[in-house]
């Protein structure tokens, strides 16, 4: 029999088994690669806390040390009051938690990483918030006061180039590590400024031609930090 | 019925559909297309070759899999039929990416997903292998991203090796902050080259000389 193949019932069925076989193919192939892809989501997750605390690492070391470092007992998950809720820190998804418009701010569960480097105690926050163009995300440790920065690294999936991206680069972060995260048990905001004070405490330089994305560390940072300083002054009582 | 005489596999005409898209017909230099990857990815050897074998996929694989239905593809919804090849080509190279080379795929990032932009691809489904059988249009599929990657590979290495004095990410000009090697005599990393538009006089630069060694590609 032949088709005539360009009649419009032909090009129907066509496209409908073309949709069907491709989709199926995807799937199998998304499917099947996915607990390869997510168990490197679980190692990079590792290397940004281990590189917040100034460990280097690579993919394959990352496990070892996380494990040689991070005190899991000591890892807690807080709640918006500043309250330990039940739960373990490094399955909590900060992501997914700030981008689900269906869970309220107050519902979000804030992992608190404990590391203990050669008898010193430091504590790493992960944070999320929005960039110009797309998500942005950073890790921030502590010393052990609970209060000085120890290290902060930026990180974002699509700002500019040259711009917003130079948020990831150790000069923006590097500011960081001269701040404090509360005024004698207060919580202050750190301000990414415009205007060159940026070595005054609590104040740090924003980037040249990256103001939406300094306005979204910013805004990042303090709503995060404000959680976790309530969090260390009930603990310090 | 005389029997046809089975054509070699690599008969001179096929052999020309590989070599001639490596110089006399190269997608990049000649038929000037694919030219924003070449410009976003070739700052380091490793993101050109990885692009350019995932190029290679999807237009070898895609090219097979488009002169395999060519007689089935309704006329009107070809293009579309072309894309849906393509696309899911690219989504496939972009996963198996972020599976087993999760540093590189991050690096690429969203250049992986736009080959599908790269028209290459569509000049390849669309002029070759809707009209030619499976093999040849392999074959085409392989010399047209080899013409593709070998442009890019030229302007990385060049791209890598001034902008950053590294190849294959290995320090080969010594070391700026110490000032060793080329550095030492005053020596430096030009900026310039990492950024994207020394990639377009890169491949001006590359055109230039194909064009003077082979007189029959200039334009009159």
């Amino acid at each position: 029999m032949k088709f005539d193949k360009n009649s419009n019932s032909y090009t129907f069925i066509f496209a409908i088994c073309l949709v069907v076989v491709v989709g199926a193919a995807l799937a199998a192939v998304a499917m099947g690669l996915k607990p390869i892809q997510d168990a490197n989501g679980t190692i990079k997750k590792k290397m940004d806390i281990l590189t917040a605390l100034g460990i280097e690492c690579t993919r394959a070391d990352a496990a070892e040390l996380y494990d040689k470092y991070i005190v899991e007992e000591e890892c807690v998950v807080i709640n918006s009051k500043g309250e330990i809720v039940e739960g373990s820190a490094f399955d909590i998804d900060i992501q997914k938690e700030f981008r689900d418009k269906n869970r309220p701010a107050e519902d979000r569960n804030y992992p608190l990483y404990a590391a203990d480097i050669d008898g010193e105690k430091r504590y790493v926050m992960p944070m999320v918030g929005k960039g110009l163009w797309g998500p942005i995300w950073a890790y921030i440790s502590l010393k052990s006061d609970m209060n000085s920065v120890y290290g902060a690294n930026f990180f974002h999936k699509s700002e500019t180039p040259g711009l917003g991206a130079e948020i990831s680069t150790s000069r923006f972060g590097d500011q960081f590590k001269t701040e404090t995260i509360s005024d004698n048990g207060t919580f202050k905001e750190i301000k990414v400024v415009k205007d060159g004070s940026g070595t005054q405490p609590f104040k740090v330089d924003g980037i040249t031609g990256g103001t939406i994305t300094s306005k979204g560390v910013e805004e990042m940072v303090n709503r995060t930090l404000q959680v976790y300083v309530t969090y260390f002054s009930t603990k310090k009582q | 019925m005389s029997e046809k005489v089975k054509e070699p596999l690599f008969s001179k005409k096929n052999k020309k559909l590989i070599t001639d898209p490596l110089s006399e017909n190269n997608p990049v230099t000649v038929q000037v297309l694919g030219i924003c990857s070449a410009l976003a990815i070739t700052v380091s050897i490793e993101q050109a070759v990885v692009m350019s074998l995932s190029v290679l996929f999807v237009v070898a694989t895609g090219n097979v899999v488009v002169s395999l239905m060519r007689n089935l593809i309704p006329d009107r919804i070809r293009i579309i039929v072309q894309l849906v090849a393509a696309a899911s080509l690219v989504i496939i190279v972009n996963e198996v990416l972020k599976a087993y080379l999760p540093d590189m795929a991050e690096k690429l990032s969203v250049f992986v997903g736009l080959i599908i932009t790269n028209c290459i691809l569509m000049g390849r489904y669309e002029a070759f292998a809707m009209a030619n059988k499976p093999w040849p249009s392999f074959l085409d599929g392989i010399g047209n991203s080899l013409g593709y990657g070998w442009i890019l590979v030229v302007v990385s290495i060049f791209r890598e090796l001034f902008g950053t004095g590294k190849l294959f990410g290995v320090q080969i000009m010594g070391d700026a902050v110490e000032g060793t090697g080329a550095y030492s005599v005053g020596y430096m990393n030009n900026n310039l080259i990492i950024l994207a538009p020394f990639a377009l006089f890169c491949v001006a630069i590359v055109i230039w000389v194909q064009r003077s060694i082979n007189k029959n590609l200039i334009e009159h």
